[in-house]
C-alpha cells in the first residue's frame, strides 16, 4: 500500500495478503529495496497512482489495485508494456460522484455554506434579510457537461430532475444520448451553458481543458463545477476570472495540487464551495470500492478473470 | 406593508403605484393605525407577518391582502373571508425554488457540503488533518413527503432522478399517484431515511414532527424542513439531535425566527438557513410582480390573479 487509505479496506487486505505500509518505512527507497523480491501488488489510490520510481523498484510486480476510477497517475502503456494489469473502481462511485456535482451547484448557486454560516455566525438575528446573498436559481437552467461518460451521463440525469436544459462535449458525440445537444467545441459549450460541469477523464489531451477561453465563454453569471481532476481547469485563470468577476461562481472538490487551494479562493466565501476530494467519500460507496479493490487482486492471484481491469 | 420591507424591488414597484406605509418600521404602531385607519385600503405581507384578527379589526377600509408568500399561516382567512376582504398569495412562482432547496439541504447534509467547505477553508486539509466527517450516500435512499402537493410534488420528482423511492402521507391518499401511501406520519418516518415536511401550516399540522415521529425517524433519519417553523416541535428536535437520536437535520424554517436554537450550532449533521426557499433574484421578482399584480387587479376592477378568498 502506497498510503493509509482506509482502515476497512487495510483489514480486508490484511486478511489476505501480507501488507507492506510504504508510508511507514523510515526510508522508502530502502524499504523497496528489502523487499523488492517479494512485492506483487500494489495498492494505490487516484491522487499517488504508481509512479515511475515505484514502477521500476519492483520487478515482481504484477498489479496495480487502484481505490479510485481515475488513471491519470498510471502510466497504463508502460504497464501493458510491461505485462503488470491494472484494475480501478468504476460504476460503484458514478452516483456518488454525480450526487456531489449537483450538490456543489445547489451550494454555489443557493449559497448554502455562507447562508449556514450567516444563522450559525449571529448575523440572521441582527438583520432579517440576508442582502449581501444574492442567491440563483437552479431550477431550468441550462447545464453543459464536459465528457458524458458513466458520471457525465449520471449527472445529466439527475439535472434533468430540476428540468435543466444538457448539453455536452466530448470526443465524439454519443448518438445514444440524442436528445441532448452536443458541441463539438469546450467553448461553444460553455457560451451556452449557465453551469458548466467538468466530468471527464484527465489525459494528455485534456489537461487544461478549462482555459481562458472557456471560462470567458462561461461569463459572469456563470458557475464552473469540477469534480474530475484539478489539472482539467488552468487554476490561475480559474482564480483570476472568479476574483475579477468574469466568472460567476465555482464549486470546486478538486485542485491541482492538492491539498494545497488557492488562498483566493479561501478569501472568496461566498461565489465559491470548496470540498477536499470527497466526491466517492461515503461511507457505502468507500466500503464498495474497497471489496472491488481487494475482489481484483484475489481475482488475480487465484488466476482468475479481473473483475474491473483497465490493462 | 406589514412585513419587514426585505425586498427593494417590491418596495420600489409598490411606492411606483401606491401610497405605501412600513408598519415594521413605525415607532407607534398603534397611533399609526388609528390616524391611518380611513386610508389603508390594501395590506402587503410575508411569512413573517401578514394580518391577524387584530390587525384586520383596526382597519376598516381594508379590501384587500396581498401576501408576498404561498403560506397563509399570519392571515385570518376565515376573518378576511367574513368581511369580504379579498386575499391573494404567491402560488407556483416558488415552487421550483422550494423543492431545489430541499433537495439542497438533503445533499448538504448528506454530504456534509458546509462542514467540508469549513474544513477547506480552514486550512486543516492542508495541514493533512484527517477528514474524519462522516458521509452518507443520498442516491437510492428513500425519500418520505409530508404533503404532495406542488412543492412535495416536486420535491418527488427531483429525488426521483437520484433513483430514491418516494413515499408519503397527506391528508387522504392520492388516486393516480405511483408513490407509496403511508396512513400517519410515524409509520412514514420509520420507513424511509429521509423525511420532508412539505405541507402548509394549519391547526391540524402544528408540531405533526413530535418526539414519537423523531424517534420513528431515528439514528440515521434525516429532517428536512422547508416548510414552517412550528410544523416541528423544536425542543424535541433538538434534544433527539444532540443526543444523536435522530441522524441529522436541514432546516429552512425555526420556530421562533430569526432566533435559531444554538445548541444548533456545533453540530456537524446540521445545515441552518435562513428561511431562503424562495429566496432566489428569478423568484422574487415574480413573486413581487404577482403581489403588485394582484392589487392593481383589484383596484381596477379586474378578477386577480391568485386569489386565495
Amino acid at each position: 500500500m502506497t498510503k493509509p487509505i482506509y482502515s476497512y479496506l487495510q483489514a480486508e487486505l490484511e486478511k489476505r495478503f501480507k501488507v507492506l505500509k510504504l508510508w511507514e518505512a523510515q526510508d522508502g527507497s530502502r524499504f523497496l529495496e528489502d523487499h523488492n523480491q517479494i512485492i506483487r501488488a500494489v495498492v494505490s489510490d487516484g491522487g499517488t497512482g504508481l509512479s515511475p520510481e515505484l514502477m521500476a523498484a519492483l520487478p515482481k510486480l504484477e498489479i496495480v489495485s487502484s481505490f479510485s476510477v481515475g488513471m491519470d497517475k498510471i502510466d497504463l502503456g508502460k504497464c501493458k508494456e510491461k505485462g503488470i494489469r491494472v484494475s480501478n473502481t468504476p460504476d460503484v462511485l458514478t452516483d456518488d460522484v454525480a450526487d456531489l456535482a449537483i450538490g456543489l451547484t445547489l451550494a454555489v448557486l443557493r449559497k448554502l455554506p455562507a447562508s449556514d454560516r450567516y444563522v450559525r455566525s449571529g448575523m440572521w438575528k441582527k438583520a432579517l434579510y440576508c442582502e449581501m446573498l444574492l442567491y440563483f436559481q437552479f431550477s431550468g437552467k441550462s447545464v453543459g457537461i464536459v465528457g458524458l461518460g458513466r458520471i457525465g451521463q449520471a449527472i445529466a440525469t439527475r439535472a434533468e430532475g430540476f428540468g435543466c436544459k444538457i448539453s455536452y462535449h466530448s470526443r465524439t458525440p454519443k448518438p445514444e444520448s440524442s436528445n441532448y445537444t452536443y458541441y463539438p467545441s469546450v467553448v461553444d459549450l460553455a457560451a451556452h451553458s449557465d453551469i458548466l460541469v467538468v466530468a471527464c477523464a484527465l489525459t494528455n489531451e485534456t489537461r487544461h481543458i478549462i482555459n481562458r477561453e472557456v471560462i470567458d465563454a462561461l461569463g459572469p453569471r456563470g458557475v464552473l463545477v469540477n469534480i474530475a481532476r484539478g489539472a482539467t481547469v488552468d487554476e490561475p485563470e480559474l482564480v483570476s476570472a472568479l476574483v475579477e468577476g468574469r466568472l460567476g461562481g465555482a464549486g470546486l472538490d478538486v485542485f491541482e495540487n492538492e491539498p494545497n487551494v488557492p488562498e483566493q479562493l479561501i478569501e472568496l466565501d461566498e461565489k465559491v464551495v470548496l470540498a477536499p476530494h470527497a466526491g466517492s467519500g461515503t461511507e457505502e460507496t468507500r466500503k464498495g470500492m474497497a471489496d472491488l479493490v481487494v475482489g481484483n487482486l484475489v481475482a488475480h492471484f487465484e488466476g482468475k478473470e479481473l473483475l474491473t481491469p483497465v490493462v | 406593508m406589514t412585513c419587514p420591507p426585505v425586498h427593494p424591488y417590491l418596495v420600489e414597484a409598490l411606492e411606483k403605484r401606491f401610497t405605501l406605509h412600513k408598519l415594521d418600521s413605525v415607532p407607534d404602531k398603534a397611533q399609526f393605525l388609528s390616524s391611518h385607519r380611513d386610508s389603508i385600503r390594501a395590506v402587503v405581507g410575508n411569512a413573517a407577518a401578514g394580518a391577524d384578527a387584530e390587525l384586520i379589526d383596526q382597519l376598516p377600509k381594508l379590501e384587500i391582502v396581498s401576501s408576498y408568500s404561498v403560506g397563509l399561516d399570519k392571515i385570518d382567512l376565515a376573518k378576511c373571508k367574513e368581511k369580504g376582504i379579498r386575499v391573494t398569495n404567491t402560488p407556483d412562482v416558488l415552487t421550483d425554488d422550494v423543492a431545489d432547496l430541499a433537495l439542497g439541504l438533503m445533499l448538504a447534509v448528506l454530504r456534509r457540503l458546509c462542514e467540508s467547505d469549513r474544513y477547506v477553508r480552514s486550512g486543516l486539509w492542508k495541514k493533512g488533518v484527517g477528514f474524519n466527517l462522516f458521509l452518507l450516500q443520498f442516491s437510492g435512499k428513500t425519500v418520505g413527503i409530508i404533503g404532495l402537493g406542488r412543492i412535495g410534488m416536486a420535491i418527488a420528482q427531483r429525488a426521483e432522478a437520484f433513483s430514491c423511492p418516494i413515499s408519503y402521507f397527506s391528508r387522504s391518499q392520492k388516486p393516480g399517484i405511483n408513490y407509496k401511501y403511508h396512513p400517519s406520519v410515524v409509520d412514514l418516518a420509520a420507513n424511509c431515511d429521509i423525511l420532508v415536511v412539505a405541507c402548509a401550516l394549519t391547526p391540524e399540522t402544528r408540531h405533526i414532527i413530535n418526539r414519537e415521529v423523531i424517534d420513528a425517524l431515528g439514528p440515521k433519519g434525516v429532517l428536512i424542513n422547508i416548510g414552517r417553523g412550528p410544523h416541528v416541535d423544536e425542543a424535541e428536535l433538538v434534544s433527539a439531535l444532540v443526543e444523536g437520536r435522530l441522524g441529522g437535520a436541514g432546516l429552512d424554517v425555526f420556530q421562533d425566527e430569526p432566533n435559531v436554537p444554538e445548541e444548533l450550532f456545533k453540530l456537524e449533521n446540521v445545515v441552518l438557513l435562513p428561511h431562503v426557499g424562495s429566496g432566489t433574484v428569478e423568484t422574487r421578482q415574480a413573486m413581487a410582480d404577482l403581489v403588485v399584480g394582484n392589487l392593481e387587479a383589484h383596484f381596477l376592477n379586474k378578477p386577480l390573479l391568485t386569489p386565495v378568498v
